[in-house]
Formats: structure tokens, sequence, C-alpha cells
């Protein structure tokens, strides 16, 4: 983690549409915003005063050097580190309008509603069938037909329903690692969410499998609003409308992906984009 | 230094390179016009080559660039501006040869005239590309945008030189070929000044990120 002493310029929110050069081009709705968030593991703060807007269905990418808070951000969209022994939450995270860190929020519900795919698959010892149905279960659906029909809309969404059609009995263990990988997204779509959280998706997979996430993921953001992790600046720059760039726990800058990999705003930004750190 | 440093500040010797022997051939073919000097015409006609072969090596290094680095921001714009401005230098000499090509129509007569409106043009439009290459060295965007400011005077001073050649030709035929030329000759620094233009609109997009071609 770099260690300087800089002060890091936060990125406001841009509330005024016409603050925006592109302003004509209708801007997407606002699917979660984030007001004045901060995160902290015990004493240790770790996130400080987020400010954005993550549009509706589109692909928003976190960028940033390993530490700087990207994945403890993507985690508190829904509330994942809750979980961890010491972590507190401050501020305001809302998806359509709705708080997410109030006393009377349904965690599972919230869950449902925000899936997760990890960087690395983690299918269960299961059948290809019984990972994608399986929060459909615990959900308490065993209608054989209504199984069936989401499982396989699911697999297709996934990208995956032409390579497994034959065999969906068959352990998803035996699978690659990217047909595992959209095993694993087809299970967070099973159970219809709004919103895909992605955390370093690819970065385990070769070339060819990461093309096949990357195209995935370019389909999907058509129904679902997608956060993206990713280490891999060439991926944030391929799949992704906007990007934020995170250092040392704050949002140093949030703009159009092209904006950001062409012309940034911020030096730090810029630093971080060529490769100039350190 | 970065590996990747090394491959930018290569590709800005070898533009930097190309742009020294740009302005040697506009500075020969301005002599060879005013001196009426074959010799030096010719010389620069047969130096092209080496321009040419500059401006394929530039593109071959840029497009290199590109595929194993991948550049971004900065970087980025500052090899998209390399591969504009290469076709701009190598368009501003192929100028000053069609300059030496015309001098030397022009020396196998007695003058026309003497000159007066073409070699003013000549030196703003040697000036401008000049300090076109250096606001690209320096990323001197003010620099830029005075070079950019002096189009106009040449494009007034183009006007004011053909309609002067115009009245020779309706004066006496015997003069109109000669009058063609020297008319000729006054557009190819026209379009060398435009040339200077279009290289500091790509210095400002360097610097700046933005993009000021076509705004006005």
């Amino acid at each position: 983690m770099p260690t300087m002493d800089v002060v890091i310029p936060t990125a406001e929110p841009k509330t005024d549409p016409r603050s925006s050069e592109r302003a004509t081009t209708a801007t997407p709705p606002t699917k979660i915003e984030v007001r004045n968030f901060n995160f902290y593991y015990g004493d240790a703060k770790v996130l400080h005063d987020i400010n954005l807007d993550i549009p509706d269905r589109q692909v928003t990418a976190f960028i940033g050097p390993s530490g700087c808070g990207k994945t403890t951000f993507l985690r508190s969209i829904n509330r994942m580190n809750d979980i961890i022994p010491g972590a507190r939450a401050e501020g305001r995270i809302a998806i359509d309008g709705k708080e997410l860190y109030k006393p009377d929020v349904d965690v599972v519900a919230l869950r449902r509603k925000v899936g997760m795919v990890f960087q690395k698959s983690n299918p269960f010892p299961k059948s290809i069938f019984e990972n994608v149905a399986y929060g459909l279960r615990i959900g308490g659906l065993n209608d054989r037909r209504a199984l069936d029909e989401v499982v396989e809309r699911s697999l297709v969404r996934a990208a995956l329903w032409d390579e497994v059609k034959d065999r969906l009995s068959d352990s998803a263990m035996a699978l690659s690692g990217g047909q595992q990988q959209r095993v694993c997204i087809a299970r967070a779509l099973a159970v219809d969410p709004d919103i895909l959280l992605m955390d370093e998706p690819a970065s385990a997979l070769d070339p060819i499998a990461t093309q096949k996430i990357e195209e995935l993921v370019y389909e999907l953001k058509t129904n679902y609003t997608i956060v993206i992790v990713t280490h891999n600046m060439q991926q944030a720059a391929r799949v992704s409308d906007r990007t934020a760039f995170f250092m040392l726990g704050k949002l140093v800058e949030y703009d159009d992906t092209n904006d950001i990999f062409m012309t940034p705003k911020q030096k730090l930004t810029e630093d971080y984009i060529t490769g100039r750190f350190g | 230094m970065r590996h990747f440093d090394r491959d930018i500040e290569r590709l800005k010797e070898l533009l930097l390179r190309m742009g020294a022997m740009v302005e040697d051939a506009m500075n020969e073919s301005i002599r060879a016009l005013l001196e009426r000097d074959t010799a030096v015409a010719e010389k620069v006609i047969a130096a092209d080559d080496s321009i040419d072969h500059m401006e394929l090596e530039i593109d071959q290094h840029t497009i290199e660039l590109i595929a194993k680095m991948q550049p971004a921001a900065v970087d980025l714009r500052f090899v998209a501006a390399a591969m504009k401005i290469t076709p701009e230098l190598e368009r501003i000499a192929d100028l000053a040869v069609d300059v030496c090509e015309r001098a030397i129509e022009l020396n196998r007569e007695p003058p026309l005239k003497p000159l007066v409106d073409i070699p003013r043009l000549a030196m703003i439009a040697q000036d401008m590309v000049r300090q076109a290459l250096d606001a690209f060295v320096r990323r001197d965007t003010v620099l830029a945008r005075q070079v950019i400011d002096r189009d106009e005077e040449v494009d007034l001073l183009t006007e004011q030189s053909f309609r002067e050649l115009l009245t020779y030709m309706l004066e006496d035929s015997r003069n109109i070929s000669r009058a063609i030329r020297l008319t000729f000759i006054g557009k190819y620094f026209e379009r060398m000044a435009d040339g200077a233009t279009n290289i500091c609109e790509m210095v400002v997009y360097l610097a700046e990120g933005k993009v000021i071609k076509h705004s006005q």
C-alpha cells in the first residue's frame, strides 16, 4: 500500500445534471445512492465520507490499489460486512430510495435483491441444477416445473445453458473455472436480483474465460445494475459505463469511464491509470 | 524509469527528429525560391524520401506501443497526438517539395517581379511550424493558441498575394504561367501554416484533454 503524505481530493456527487458536459444525453436514474458513508473495522476507519450515485442498469467499476477500500465498499452495498465482528457503518446507502442501514431492514431480502459474485468461484458440491436452484429452494420453492423454468432462464442469462443443458445433474465441481464462475452468476440471477455485485469475477480465469465473463457483464446490464471491483484496468475500461477510483479509503474521482481513462481530472487518478504510482 | 516511459520518450525523440527534418526542408525550400537556387531545390526534393521513411517508422512505433502497453489518460493522448501530428509533418514536407518543384520551373524564366508578399507568407508559415513544434515539446498551450490565432493573418496575406498576381495575368498573358506558379506557391505556404495550426490543436488536446478543432 502506498504511503504518502498527500491530501486526497474527494469526488463530490454531481447532483446538478447541468454540471456535466454531457447533460444533453439522458442520464439514467440513480439505483444506489450513497451519502457521507463511513466504515470502520473496530477503531480503524477504512472508508471516508463516500458520496456517489450508481446509475440503474449500467456497469459501474471500482478501481484502486490494494487496500483502498473498494471491496469493503462493495460489500457494504448488500451488508456482507455485518458478519465481521467490530465492523460498523455510518452514513447512508439507499437502493431505490430505501435506506439499507436501518434496524428494520430484512437483510436476507436485501441480499436476494443484491446478488454477489466472488473472485473465487464457489459452487456448492452439488449438481449444476441444484446449485442454480439453491436460493429458490431456500426460499421455499419446490415445484419442479417452476424450478426447471428458472434454472434454464438463469443459465441462459449467464451464457452457460448451451454448454451444460445435457448434463444438469453432473456435479458443478467438475466444470472448468470459467464455467463454475458462470454457475455462480446463474445462481445469483436465479433469485431475481436487481443488482449484481462482482468482486474481481474474472481475476482467477484465463483470457478466454475472462472474455466470456466480460461479454456476459455487458449483456447483463440490459436487465441488472452491475457494480464490479477489478484490479484489471483494461477490464474496467472495456466493460463499465462509470468508473470510481478509490485510494486510502477515499473516493478520489468518479466519472464516465471514457473521461476517467482519457481525461481524468485528478492527478492521482492520472498517476494510477498510467501506472506511475510509487 | 519505466519501460513504458522509455517507449514514450523514444516516440517523442522520433517526432522531434522528424520535426527538425521538416523544418529544414521548409527553410531550404524558401531559400531555393528566394535565391533562385535550383541545386538547393533539388536537394530538398531528394531528401523527402527520408522524411517519408521517418513517418513509417513513427507509425510502426505508435501501433506497437498501443498493442503492447495499452496507454491511458495522458499517455493515450500523447500517442493519439503523435498519430495525428506525424502526417501533418509529412504533408508540410511534401508542400516544401512542391515549392521546390515550382521554384525550379520559375528559374527557367526571368523573374516575373520582385517578391514581396510571398516571402512574408513563407516567413510566417516557417515561424508557425517552428512554434508549433516548440509548443508540442513544452506542452505549451498558450503558445499553441497564439499560433492558431495567426492562421487568419496567413489567409489574408495569401488572398492579397493572389489579387496582385491576378493583375499581372490580366496585364499580359505571357505572365500567366509564372503568376500561376507563384499563386500555387502562396497556397503551399498557406497550407503549411494550416498544418502548424492542426499540430497546435493536438497540443491543446494533449495537454488539456480539450478538443478545440472545428470549434470556431
